[in-house]
C-alpha cells in the first residue's frame, strides 16, 4: 500500500508540477489553483511548525509544567496575544506595545551588529598591504579591492554633487559595481538553472524513472 | 497612551540591548537576555498572526466575491486541512492530538502532513521557483545589451562568471598552458568574485550597514515612527 | 534584413524549450565535464578535517525546498564528512521548512551510518523564529532557546547536549542559508560576537553578497556555493551525488543563454548600425 501511495504521491506531484510550468505558455487556471495550493499549504506548514516548535516548548510546556519558575513568560504572552489583536479594527492599536518590544530589540542589536560586522570589519579589512600579498596577481587584486571599495563608497555618497575630481572618482565606483552586479546576474542565472535541474530530476527519475532520482 | 507609551518601549528596550553589549552583567546582561527569550515568544505570536491575516483576507475576498473569488477558497481549503492535519496526527517527529497514528503511517508511508509536505509542497515550491529560469534565459536575451560602457562591463562580468563557475569553463581553456593559468577560465571568476565583486560589494555593505545604524538610532530615538501606523 | 530580424525576435517560446531541452539532455546522456575544486569549498572541507573527533557542531539549515536542489546536496555531503570525521552534529533551523530539509539529508546521510545514535551522535533541533536575536539567544543560553528537540523530547535526555549551555563547546557553526535570516546573521552574531568559526553552503544568488565575509579576519572561514560549490565538495570527499550529476546540465543551459545574450547583441548592434 505504501508503494501504491508513494506512486500516487508522484504523480500528483508531476501534474502539480505541470501546472505551475503551464504559466511559460500563459496564465491559466491550472496555473492559479497550483498558486493557490502553495499559498494554503506553506501558510499551513509554517502555522504548525510555529505552534509545536516555538509556542509549545518555549511558553505552553514551560508555564503548565512548572509555573513558579516561569510565571514572568506570562509577559511576553500577553504582548503575543496583543499582537493578535491586530486582526480586531476596534483594538488593533494595542499591537503596537508588542510591536514596539520587536522593534526595540530588533534595532538596538542591527545597530551594534551591523556596526561591527559590516562597518568596522569591512573597513579594517580594505585597511591592508597590498604589497604584502604572496604574488603578483594578488597584489593587483587587493590594489584593486581597496581602490573599488573607496571610489565604491564615494558613488554612494549625495550629499555631494557627483562632478569634477568627486564625480570622476564615483564613475570608478560605478564601474566597479557593475562589475559585482555582473557578477551577481550570472550567479543568479546558475542559481535558477539549478533548481530547474531538480525540477527535470524529479520529472525524468521519480516520476517518469528514466533516470535514477 | 497609544503612540507615547509605545516609544517608550522602544526607547528602553533598544538601550537596554545596546548597554548589554558593552555592560554584559547584571542587570543589563540579564534583562537582555530575559527580552530575547521573549522576542522569540512574540515572534511565534506574530507568525500567527499573519497566516490568521491571510486567513482573513481571503475570507473577505470570498465574502466580497472579488475578481477570481473562488481560486481563494482553494487556499483556505488547503490552508485549513494543513492545519487540521497537523493539528490531529502531529508531523513527522511530533505527535498530535490522535494518539494512533499507525495505521494511517502504514498506509501512506508517512504522516499525513509529512505526506503532504513531500508530494505536494516540495514539488510546488520548487517549480514556482524553477519558473524563473525560464524568465531569467528570456530576459538575457532581450535586455542583456551592450549599450554603454557600464552595461558592458555588467554584460562581460556576467559571462566570464557564467563560464568560469561551470566544467565547461575548465574545458573550453583546459588546453592553455599551465604557465598561462591565469587565463584559465575558473581562475578569471575567482578573481573577478575575490576582488572586482568583493570590492563592489563592500561598498554596499558598508554603506548599507551605515543606513541601518542611522535607521536603528532614528527607531530608538523615537524620530522614525512609521511602524506606529497612521492612528 | 530577413537575417536581422529573426536575431531580433525570437519567440520566448523557442527559448523555453531550448532550456528546458538543454536541461534535459545532459541528464538523459551524461557527458562528465571535469570538475574544479576552489579555494573556498575547501576551506569548507579543512575545517571539517581539522577539527578533533568528537567535538559537538552545529549545522544550521535556513532553507526550504525552493532551494533544495542547490543545498540540499551539500548538506548531505557535509554531514556525510562530519559523521566520517566522527563529530557530533547538533542541527537547528531558522526557517521553519528547515527542519523537514534536515530530516531528510539527515535520512539520506545515515544510509552510510547506521550505527549512529539519535540523540548520541546527532540531534535535530527544530526551528526557532526570531533571527540574529534567536542566534543570540542561542549563544547565551542554548537550553532555554532549545528546551526540547523537534519532536518534544527534553533536551536533558541527549546525551549529545551534556554540557552544552551556550557555544563554548560548539566548534564550529555551518550555516547551510538561502537567504534572510541565514550565514549572514551568522556571521554577525555567532563570530563576530562570539568568535565561533563560521563556515557557509548558500544558494548562488547570494555567493555574491557573501563574499566579503570570506577574508583574512575569516569572519566566514569558507564558503559553498550553489550546485557547483556542492559538486565540489563531493568530489572532495568522493562521494558523487545530485549535484555532480547536474553539473553538465548546468553547463549546458549556461552556454545556451550566453548564446542568446551573444545573438540578442549582434541583432542589436546589426540594427543600430542599419539605423546610422
Amino acid at each position: 500500500m505504501i508503494y501504491i501511495m508513494e506512486r500516487i504521491g508522484v504523480w500528483v506531484g508531476a501534474i502539480l508540477t505541470f501546472a505551475i510550468l503551464s504559466f511559460l505558455y500563459k496564465d491559466n487556471p491550472f496555473y492559479k489553483i497550483a498558486e493557490q495550493i502553495f499559498i494554503g499549504i506553506s501558510a499551513g506548514y509554517w502555522f504548525i511548525y510555529t505552534i509545536y516548535n516555538i509556542l509549545i516548548p518555549n511558553l505552553f510546556t514551560p508555564v503548565l509544567t512548572d509555573f513558579s519558575n516561569n510565571r514572568l513568560l506570562l509577559l511576553p504572552a500577553f504582548l503575543g496575544f496583543l499582537m493578535l489583536c491586530r486582526l480586531l479594527p476596534k483594538i488593533d492599536w494595542v499591537s503596537r506595545y508588542p510591536i514596539s518590544f520587536v522593534m526595540g530589540t530588533t534595532a538596538g542589536m542591527s545597530l551594534i551588529l551591523f556596526l561591527r560586522s559590516d562597518i568596522i570589519k569591512q573597513t579594517s579589512e580594505t585597511m591592508m598591504n597590498p604589497f604584502s600579498a604572496p604574488d603578483l596577481a594578488a597584489t593587483i587584486g587587493q590594489l584593486i579591492l581597496i581602490i573599488g571599495t573607496l571610489t565604491g563608497i564615494i558613488y554612494f555618497f549625495f550629499s555631494k554633487k557627483h562632478e569634477g575630481v568627486f564625480g570622476t572618482t564615483a564613475r570608478v565606483g560605478i564601474y566597479f559595481l557593475m562589475v559585482s552586479f555582473g557578477a551577481a546576474f550570472g550567479y543568479t542565472i546558475m542559481a535558477r538553472i539549478s533548481l530547474l535541474i531538480g525540477r527535470l530530476n524529479f520529472l525524468l527519475g521519480d516520476w517518469l524513472g528514466i533516470i535514477k532520482p | 497612551m497609544r503612540r507615547q507609551f509605545p516609544l517608550i518601549i522602544t526607547f528602553f528596550i533598544g538601550i537596554v540591548i545596546i548597554i548589554s553589549e558593552f555592560i554584559p552583567h547584571k542587570p543589563f546582561g540579564q534583562l537582555s537576555n530575559t527580552f530575547y527569550g521573549w522576542f522569540l515568544i512574540i515572534s511565534g505570536f506574530a507568525i500567527i498572526l499573519g497566516q490568521l491575516s491571510l486567513f482573513k483576507i481571503n475570507l473577505i475576498k470570498i465574502s466580497r466575491k472579488a475578481p477570481n473569488w473562488q481560486y481563494y477558497i482553494i487556499a483556505l481549503v488547503s490552508f485549513s486541512i494543513m492545519v487540521l492535519i497537523g493539528i490531529l496526527w502531529g508531523t513527522q517527529k511530533q505527535p498530535g492530538l490522535l494518539a494512533n497514528t499507525q495505521p494511517l503511517v502504514a498506509f501512506f508511508g508517512r504522516k499525513p502532513f509529512d505526506y503532504l509536505f513531500k508530494y505536494v509542497f516540495e514539488n510546488l515550491s520548487s517549480t514556482m521557483f524553477s519558473l524563473l529560469a525560464f524568465f531569467v534565459a528570456s530576459a538575457s536575451y532581450r535586455a542583456f545589451r551592450a549599450r554603454s560602457p557600464e552595461s558592458t562591463l555588467l554584460l562581460i562580468s556576467a559571462v566570464l562568471v557564467m563560464l568560469g563557475r561551470t566544467t565547461i569553463g575548465t574545458w573550453i581553456t583546459g588546453w592553455v598552458p599551465e604557465s598561462l593559468t591565469y587565463l584559465h577560465l575558473p581562475n578569471i571568476a575567482n578573481f573577478i568574485m575575490e576582488y572586482l565583486n568583493t570590492a563592489g560589494q563592500r561598498a554596499i555593505m558598508i554603506c548599507a550597514g551605515l543606513g541601518v545604524v542611522g535607521s536603528s538610532l532614528r527607531i530608538i530615538l523615537g524620530i522614525e515612527r512609521s511602524y506606529l501606523g497612521g492612528k | 534584413m530577413k537575417i536581422l530580424n529573426i536575431l531580433t525576435k525570437i519567440d520566448r517560446r523557442i527559448i523555453f524549450l531550448l532550456i528546458f531541452f538543454g536541461v534535459a539532455f545532459p541528464l538523459l546522456v551524461t557527458i562528465n565535464f571535469k570538475l574544479g575544486v576552489t579555494k573556498n569549498v575547501r576551506k569548507v572541507y579543512n575545517m571539517i578535517e581539522e577539527t578533533p573527533e568528537n567535538s559537538t557542531v552545529v549545522i544550521s539549515y535556513d532553507y526550504g525546498p525552493s532551494t533544495k536542489p542547490e543545498i540540499q546536496p551539500m548538506a548531505i555531503a557535509l554531514l556525510n564528512h562530519a559523521f566520517r570525521k566522527k563529530l557530533r552534529v547538533i542541527c537547528v533551523a531558522l526557517w521553519p521548512m528547515g527542519v523537514q530539509m534536515c530530516n531528510e539529508a539527515l535520512e539520506t546521510a545515515l544510509q552510510y551510518f547506521p550505527d549512529l545514535k539519535y540523540g548520541k551522535d546527532y540531534v535535530n533541533m527544530g526551528y526557532k523564529a526570531g533571527g540574529m536575536v534567536t542566534i543570540n539567544h542561542m549563544a547565551k543560553n542554548f537550553r532555554s532557546t532549545f528546551p526540547t528537540d523537534e519532536g518534544g523530547t527534553p533536551i536533558d535526555e541527549f546525551p549529545i547536549l551534556n554540557g552544552i549551555n551556550n557555544f563554548n563547546k560548539i566548534a564550529f557553526i555551518i550555516g547551510l542559508s538561502a537567504g534572510d535570516p541565514g550565514i549572514k546573521q551568522w556571521v554577525q552574531v555567532a563570530h563576530d560576537s562570539y568568535g565561533k568559526p563560521v563556515a557557509g553552503g548558500s544558494t548562488a544568488v547570494q555567493v555574491p553578497f557573501l563574499m566579503p565575509y570570506v577574508n583574512e579576519q575569516q569572519q566566514l572561514t569558507g564558503l559553498i556555493g550553489g550546485l557547483k560549490g556542492a559538486a565540489e565538495y563531493e568530489k572532495l570527499i568522493n562521494l558523487p551525488g545530485f549535484a555532480t550529476k547536474g553539473m553538465d546540465a548546468q553547463s549546458i543551459a549556461h552556454l545556451i543563454i550566453i548564446m542568446f545574450i551573444v545573438i540578442g547583441n549582434i541583432g542589436f548592434f546589426a540594427s543600430k548600425k542599419q539605423k546610422n
